[in-house]
This record gives C-alpha cells, structure tokens and sequence, in this order.
C-alpha cells in the first residue's frame, strides 16, 4: 500500500471509477488532468459517457442491516427517553398544554378551595370579576389535569406502592395483587398449552386432522374471549375459575392454528430426509418435527404469553375483582392516578422482563438457530 | 421454426474424437462383468401425471424403463423440468408414480425404507444433533440401540473422514462437509441403493471435486449401487458407469449411455477422445441445435452508448 503511494504513476485502486468524477488532487500529479484531454497511448481514445444519474443519491430504506452494539443500546436508551422527556416537557413546562390553574388561595370565592382545579377561562372570569367587585383575587398556578400526573409523582407512586401499607382499609397492596395476577396468567396459559400445543403439532403433521378440526377453531377464534365472562360465571363460580378460562378461552384457539401453521413452516426436506431413515409416525413427531419446530415454537409461546396479558386485564372484571385490575380499578376511583400509573408501568416491566428473559434463555436452548430471536 | 425438424440431428464429431459407443478392452471387460450382477433397481413403465391446477394433467415421466445391476453407478442427467427430480423422489418413496413398477432386489417399492438411502441438494442434516448423533439416527430408528448406534456411527465418521468432528453440530461445518455426513447418514442403515438428487450442486468447484473423490472413494468400499441426478454433464461422464439421458415435456428414456471412459478415473481424462465424445453426445441430446440458435445474443440487439474510439474489445 505505501509503496503504491510513492510510486504516483499507477493511481491506487478504487480511484476515480466512479463515472464523471474528477481524479483527486494526489493523483493528478502524474496523470492528465482531465479525462477528454488524455492522448497517451495507454489511456485509450475517446470521451467518458457519463451517466445521467447523480451516484451520490443515498437510500435510507434497504436490506436492513445489523447495528453495532454500541448504537443498539444508545437507540433503544433513546427510545425510552424521548417519550419520557416529551412526558417531563408537558408536566414542568407551565406554558406547555396546562389547560388548568390549580388554586393556591381563593381569595373571597365562594366555591373554591386550595388544591381545585379549575378551567383557565372560569378562572380568569372570576379573577376579573374580583377585581371590578374589589374583593380578594383567587391566586393559582397553571396545572395540567388530575389524570396526567408528573414523572416525579408516578415515580414516588410506583416506589410507595411497592413498598408501603395502603392508606385505605380496603385497599390492597400492589405486589399482592400483581402476584396474584401471574398465578391467573401462569394457570391459564399452562391449561392452554397443554392441550394447545399438542394439537397445534398434530394439526400441522396431519392434514385429515388439521380440516378436521381448524374450521370450526378459526369460526370460534372469532368470538371475543371476553364475551363468555358471563358464561363461565355462571359455570364457574365467580372467582378464580372463570377468569382462568378466559384466559384459556382467548390463547388456546390462536395457539392451535398459529403452532399448526409453524408446524407445516417445518423444511419439509428434513421431514423426507428423516422418512428416508425409517423415522415413522409418533417417533417422527418427537425426534424431527417437534426439534425442528422448537425455536420457532418457542418464539410463538412467547408472543401468545403477551396476549394473554391483555386478555388478563378483562378476565379479572369478571365476577369479583382481582388482582392488578383491581387495584387500577380501585385507585382510579379514588382518583390516585399517579398509582394507576404505578400499577399499568409494572405490568408492562413484568411482561418486558419476562420476555427478556424467556428471549435470553431461548439463545441459550437452541444455539443452532440462527433466525432472530 | 417448424421448418426446423424436431428430430435430433447426427452429431458432428471433432476429428480426432471417436464414437462414445466404442469401448477398450478393459471397459467392455468391465461392462461384462457389471451386466453379469444380479439386478438392483428395476423400474418398468414408470409413469407420472401431475394434475394442473386449470384440470388439465402434465406428463412428467412417460414409461420409463431400466435396469441397473449390483454396485452400478448410474447418473440421470436431462434439460431442466425433465423429471429427475420427481424420477429420484419416485425411487425413494416420497412421492407415489401413477402407473409402473420400481423394485429393488425384486421387492417392489411402496413409500420411504431404509433399503433405498437418500441424500437431498440441501443440507438436511437435523441442526439439532450433533454429527455422530445425526449418522446414527436412522440406526436407532430402525430398532439399533443407542449405545451400539453410536458406536456404528462413529465407524462411519471414520470411513468419511471426519472422526474429529462427532461431536460438532452441523451448522459448524463446511458445506461439503456437510454432505460427506448426509452420505454417512444415508449409508449407516445399509441400504442397497444410495439415492442422489443433485448433491454437490450447491458447493464450489473444489469441493465439488474433492466430494467426487471421496464418493468414488467410499462406492469402491462398500457393496451399494448408486443412482445420482446432476445436471453437470462433465460430473456426469466423470462419475457414472452408465448415464441415463432423459427428454423433456415428456420425460422419456432419450438414452442410457455407457460411459466409455476406463476406469480408475482422474480430472485428467476430461481431455481423452472417449470423454469428450460423451461429452459431445450428451451435448446433443440435452441441448438441441436449435435451443443454441434461439438463445444466442445478436450484435445489434444492444444500442451503443459509449463514443468511438473507446473500444474493450
């Protein structure tokens, strides 16, 4: 390379192919400075045809390729932080939105009290109708509504609620009925797949049995989960059963026909080349199909796992209420947003951290899978 | 182009080429000897008829006939949609012909066994096996023990050559490595015949070369006839002792042609009379003279774009 560099007559490589561009300034010095008036006998005669598309043109949108470590974690750090700091933005910044004036002292005005919120455009009213009346002027300061509460208190809400008693009599404790909703999803998903995923495997190994059956799944996959609540109380009793079954209810007939279709994804040349080998039937499900389906599989119960949780927030509606639906539920009522938030924040880190791990140890179990986890 | 006759025309020969269907002495010997084994694949009036999704039906395979003997190596070659593919798949049992009979050894053949071994163009090794585990699959499917399956299994890795990788998994080996253990694989259950559909087609020219040795290699070792679809006519004429031309549209027996090429074979005789007459032969029988005249690119079917003067060639 350094040699090329002191000898200036052949230029290097990958030098001036691009059509139309001029030679750089280095290589100049031993060679023409403009390809129309090249004569020497080596170079060739005639012009350069240059093309009428500009190479510079750049393409945002391509085969994607993969990022480096280091900008992975900086983009998906960004990507939390940006709707947060939009968050942070509305709640300090008093222009920003702050359609209210909470009441800090309110004056001679009958019907307000320290802590109100009220509408900017009633405010300003009463504060002019103050001062042409000469009594005492209300003071407050911008406020957004009670349902949007600031960063700082969804934080300390989150941390309270973790750690300490409940204010109120009846309340219940976060972390118990968050425990109590996993053992509702844990329970529904495990009945689910114990019959689901067998199924799903037979359906996709066995056409007979997939038009057997998959019609008349598809027809009920349609029906909302929710809308049996009714039924399984009355079957069930109102509490734990039925809302296990609507779990069970809405994953198991997407789980039959989603690890059926997985099933027949299978390469069918490692289902002939095992066939050819004498592999038959059961023993061929076991020791071909289900390998060659587990990462995929394994994939799908994971996807299945996150539509159980939305299936969780309806189920625990049903006959008493339960869980971490009780508590938003409750803490709504009481208006304590900040804990409704609290409480809609752990869920999405329970279901965040429980696909973390689950995508973890799935790299871990199949290290011959090379499709993304 | 109807002025054109369909029938394929006698083949011009280079001078000094001889007529592929003249034999030397060691090979006629040797032709003898073949014919005089016992019959290992037998198929007769093998016919195939796919239905097309319009109604209609397509012939894919018309009466096909053929006989190979004990220990043959017999290539399949045609143009493409000839029906190799489905020819090979028919003698494995994975798909079912529409009339005919295939028998081996005189058994008549009724889906999948383990006396018919199959190795695919893909790589089919199961990624979630190690390569020794992967060889002794079809042992202990068919009743071996595991122990004893393994143990068998390692005697085959020792045949291929690749003892030192039991224990890998096969996404880390080499593409031709890959199909050295899919033919161990398909060998471990001792079958009579070794199917090929075109396996080294996906690797490079080297390995390629190398994995024909090693197949010549491990065909002189063991009692197994093999049946091996390719599309490259020079690793046809390299390997086979009998080249089985089909036709497309149908596919029909054009010709079964005894390579006339002595054996032990090396790359070399790529330049020998007798190679290059086959050559010329299934040339001609795969490429009609009329494909070439309609495919080839005319001067002036491209515009010039660059200025005179400017000239690459």
């Amino acid at each position: 390379m350094r040699q090329g560099v002191e000898r200036t007559s052949p230029p290097p490589c990958g030098e001036g192919t691009e059509v139309g561009v001029a030679p750089p300034a280095s290589a100049a010095v031993g060679r023409p400075t403009t390809p129309t008036s090249n004569s020497s006998p080596q170079g060739g005669g005639g012009a350069r045809v240059s093309s009428p598309i500009s190479p510079r043109r750049r393409s945002w949108v391509g085969v994607a390729r993969p990022l480096s470590p280091r900008r992975r974690t900086t983009l998906a750090i960004l990507s939390f932080l940006i709707p947060l700091l939009a968050w942070a933005a509305v709640s300090y910044v008093p222009f920003l939105w702050h359609p209210l004036v909470e009441v800090t002292e309110p004056g001679d005005i009958a019907w307000m009290e320290p802590g109100m919120r009220v509408p900017k455009a009633a405010f300003a009213e009463e504060v002019a109708s103050a001062k042409t009346a000469g009594t005492a002027e209300p003071a407050g300061r911008p406020a957004n509504p009670v349902y949007l509460p600031a960063p700082h208190e969804v934080a300390t809400a989150f941390w309270t609620s973790l750690t300490a008693q409940p204010t109120q009599r009846d309340a219940i404790r976060l972390p118990l009925s968050l425990w109590h909703s996993i053992q509702i999803i844990a329970f529904g998903f495990v009945l689910s797949s114990l019959v689901g995923v067998p199924l799903g495997i037979l359906c996709g190994a066995q056409p007979t049995l997939a038009r057997l059956t998959e019609p008349v799944i598809e027809f009920v996959r349609y029906m909302p989960a929710p809308a049996f609540g009714a039924l399984m109380v009355a079957i069930l009793g109102i509490y734990d059963g039925p809302k296990i079954a609507i779990i069970v209810i809405g994953t198991f007939f997407q789980q039959v026909l989603v690890i059926a279709n997985t099933t027949r994804r299978i390469e069918p040349l490692l289902i002939e080349a095992a066939l050819t080998l004498g592999a038959r039937n059961l023993r061929l499900i076991r020791r071909v199909i289900v390998p060659a389906m587990l990462p995929q599989l394994y994939r799908d119960q994971r996807i299945l796992l996150g539509w159980a949780w939305t299936y969780l927030i309806v189920a625990e509606l049903i006959g008493t209420s339960s869980g971490i639906t009780f508590f938003i539920t409750q803490q709504a009522r009481y208006q304590h947003f900040d804990n409704v938030y609290a409480a809609i924040l752990i869920i999405g880190l329970v279901g965040s951290i429980t696909d973390l791990a689950l995508a973890w140890l799935g790299r871990r179990l199949f290290p011959y899978d090379r499709s993304e986890a | 182009m109807n002025s054109v006759s369909p029938v394929v025309s006698p083949v011009v020969l280079p001078i000094e080429a001889c007529d592929y269907r003249t034999q030397c002495e060691p090979v006629r010997a040797r032709f003898d000897k073949l014919k005089g084994r016992e019959v290992a694949l037998r198929v007769e009036k093998l016919t195939k008829t796919f239905r097309k999704p319009d109604g209609g039906t397509t012939v894919a395979l018309k009466d096909i006939d053929l006989v190979t003997h004990r220990r043959e190596f017999l290539c399949v070659v045609g143009p493409s949609g000839c029906g190799k593919s489905t020819f090979v798949r028919i003698l494995a049992g994975l798909e079912t012909s529409t009339s005919g009979v295939v028998s081996v050894e005189g058994v008549p053949v009724s889906g999948p066994g383990a006396d018919r071994g199959m190795v695919f163009q893909g790589y089919t090794l199961f990624p979630w096996l190690s390569v020794l585990r992967n060889v002794a699959f079809g042992l202990e499917e068919n009743g071996t023990p595991r122990r004893e399956a393994e143990r068998e299994a390692r005697q085959w890795l020792a045949l291929i050559g690749l003892e030192a990788f039991a224990d890998s998994y096969p996404h880390q080996l080499s593409g031709g490595m890959k199909q050295r253990v899919a033919i161990a694989r398909a060998l471990a259950t001792r079958p009579r015949i070794l199917l090929m559909d075109e396996p080294f087609s996906a690797l490079d020219t080297q390995s390629r070369a190398r994995m024909q040795a090693y197949l010549i290699e491990i065909w002189k070792k063991i009692d197994i006839t093999i049946v091996f679809i390719t599309h490259d006519l020079d690793e046809a004429v390299h390997l086979a002792d009998r080249i089985l031309v089909l036709s497309a549209h149908p596919g029909e027996v054009a010709e079964l042609i005894e390579v006339p090429v002595p054996r032990p074979r090396s790359h070399n005789q790529a330049l020998t009379p007798e190679f290059r007459a086959t050559r010329t032969r299934l040339d001609a029988l795969i490429h009609p003279p009329k494909d070439e005249a309609e495919e080839s690119v005319a001067p002036d079917v491209v515009t010039r774009m660059t200025s005179a003067g400017d000239e690459v060639e």
